[in-house]
């Protein structure tokens, strides 16, 4: 299992590189916010941890807290990327 | 119906919120697909989410609930209302917490399984990084936004020649509660001890830099975050946190990359220390006895309305003002007049590369008019006036001609290169860089003092009435 998880993360890297490195310079501060949202996935860990049996008082709070931080991350991040890259949107209308 | 519930379902599930993922960010390469790119992925990281709930087994479903309802009442307003102004110590803000949360999964791993004694070695290596890089994550953005926010003071705080070995010391320290740890040491305090060191460890290395390394820093962090949510999904033998948590992890060092590229630092330097407070070299400009040409508002409409060509040079001042829209405001009266306008945006300008394109941008500033740096280069020397509002270090010509000044090397904007200047600004001091800028005092150049966007407004009625 170790071995196919290590191949998936080797691949998703060069994926990572080839993708981003084609982004222009003015869109830069949008794809940072962008891929801050993506990293928001581990919100994932909290659910399967919380979900398939977490016990005690204290390991159910911190992953309580610990969901609503990647909540936060995910949310936050794709509606702020969403606003900025919306007036780009805007001004393609007006231009035409 | 039971095969919803199923291991290859979930996993197909989880390869079509990765293709939405990559497409998605390969929306991001244009203007006009960024919107629908950032929609698909935001689409597949709900796909994901669903697939994880789909998890035979799954429970505990209101504390899932409620810790979703928490985060979306925070999160959700902040991102509606945030200014486009303060974005960057947002973004730093939401890496953050997701540092923090996955320091978090990872010290309940650890209490969750004795100390990891009943797992593979490799998931409590694994989770113990993601809980070190995590901390640093967390505790590195939430000081980043302090000093970006102005709760902090955005000058480089360091301890002096022991930033260094005392950054290393707590690094050590941090790897090794983590040895102790995969060794079979199970006490509880082993945990909490690699937490504080890494915390403070974050603390540390992002106290020392000053303002103007924040963005590169702030990359760092996310792609920081980035690798250790990958690491977590190692942990977890979760293929959806390895793969979204490797993108962010290449693409932000890519960007990393890039930003410190622009500056002219490399991401070392910036980690080992900020500007100024320690070496540097000379650089300094001696500005007290020399005297600048001061114009007036009055003076600088005439000057913009018989020019033929205008570049604009948009830096934080402008933000900082809120004066995109004034600049707006001037720029198509100067069109209507037939001046040809541009707007020269450096890679870093503002605080983040393109943040100068997202607030032009909200201006209703076409996408057109902005160059960038290299493109517009070659223009100065053809334009009649340059007009400098609030951007500093990116103009100053020191960085080509004086070897023993700190952005000796840094790519500039030729601003000095065209046929006058006037430079809009608050008062005579350097820029975040603290070095003085020579172009300031070049016989072309003139300057008008005061807020960026009273003065364009100034600019702008002294026109009408023209």
């Amino acid at each position: 299992m170790l071995v196919q998880n290590l191949a998936v993360l080797v691949l998703a890297g060069f994926v990572g590189f080839a993708v981003i490195s084609k982004v222009p310079n003015t869109l830069h501060t949008p794809l940072m916010s962008g891929t801050n949202a993506i990293h928001g996935i581990v919100v994932l860990g909290g659910f399967i941890v919380l979900g398939l049996g977490a016990e005690g008082v204290l390991n159910k709070v911190l992953l309580v807290i610990a969901i609503a931080f990647g909540t936060i991350n995910v949310v936050g991040g794709f509606l702020v990327t969403d606003r900025m890259l919306g007036m780009f949107k805007e001004k393609k209308d007006t231009s035409k | 119906m039971t095969w919803v519930h199923g291991e290859a379902f979930i996993q197909c599930l989880y390869i079509v919120a990765f293709a939405l993922f990559i497409y998605g960010l390969m929306g991001l390469t244009g203007p006009y697909t960024a919107v629908r790119g950032n929609k698909l992925a935001a689409l597949g990281m709900g796909i994901a989410i669903i697939a994880t709930l789909l998890t035979p087994g799954m429970g505990n479903w209101w504390l899932i609930v409620l810790g979703v309802a928490l985060g979306a009442a925070v999160g959700v307003p902040a991102a509606r209302r945030v200014r486009m102004t303060a974005m960057p110590q947002m973004v730093a803000l939401f890496n953050g917490v997701g540092g923090g949360a996955i320091a978090l999964i990872a010290w309940v791993e650890f209490r969750h399984s004795d100390g990891f004694s009943s797992r593979p070695e490799y998931v409590a290596i694994a989770s113990l990084f993601a809980a070190i890089v995590g901390s640093i994550s967390f505790w590195g953005s939430t000081i980043a936004f302090g000093k970006l926010q102005e709760i902090m003071p955005g000058r480089p705080i360091s301890v002096g020649r022991l930033q260094q070995p005392l950054n290393l010391l707590m690094l050590l320290v941090a790897v090794a509660f983590g040895v102790i740890v995969v060794a079979g040491g199970q006490s509880g305090w082993l945990m909490v001890g690699l937490l504080v060191t890494a915390s403070m460890l974050g603390v540390l290395i992002v106290l020392p830099i000053g303002g103007a390394d924040m963005p590169v820093v702030i990359s760092l962090l996310n792609a920081a975050t980035g690798l250790s949510a990958a690491a977590m999904g190692l942990a977890l033998d979760n293929t959806a946190l390895i793969v979204a948590g490797m993108i962010v992890g290449a693409s932000g060092s890519i960007l990393t990359n890039l930003m410190a590229k622009a500056m002219n630092r490399s991401i070392p330097a910036i980690v080992a220390g900020g500007f100024g407070g320690n070496g540097g070299g000379g650089g300094a400009v001696e500005a007290g006895d020399r005297s600048v040409r001061r114009t007036s508002a009055a003076d600088a409409a005439i000057q913009l309305a018989f020019a033929r060509q205008v570049i604009v040079v948009p830096g934080y001042g402008l933000a900082v003002a809120q004066a995109q829209h004034a600049v707006r405001q001037l720029t198509g009266l100067l069109e209507q007049k037939g001046v040809s306008v541009a707007y020269a945006i450096h890679p870093v300008a503002g605080r983040m590369p393109g943040h100068m394109n997202v607030l032009l941008a909200e201006a209703d500033v076409p996408y057109e008019h902005l160059k960038e740096m290299d493109s517009i280069n070659d223009e100065f020397a053809r334009t009649d006036v340059t007009l400098v509002i609030g951007a500093n270090d990116v103009t100053n010509p020191a960085a080509r001609t004086d070897p023993s000044s700190p952005i000796y090397g840094m790519p500039i904007l030729n601003v000095d290169e065209s046929r006058s200047v006037i430079v809009l600004k608050r008062s005579m001091r350097p820029g975040f860089a603290g070095v003085d800028n020579e172009l300031y005092f070049d016989p072309r150049t003139s300057l008008l003092f005061g807020d960026a966007k009273s003065s364009v407004h100034d600019i702008t009625e002294e026109l009408k009435a023209l």
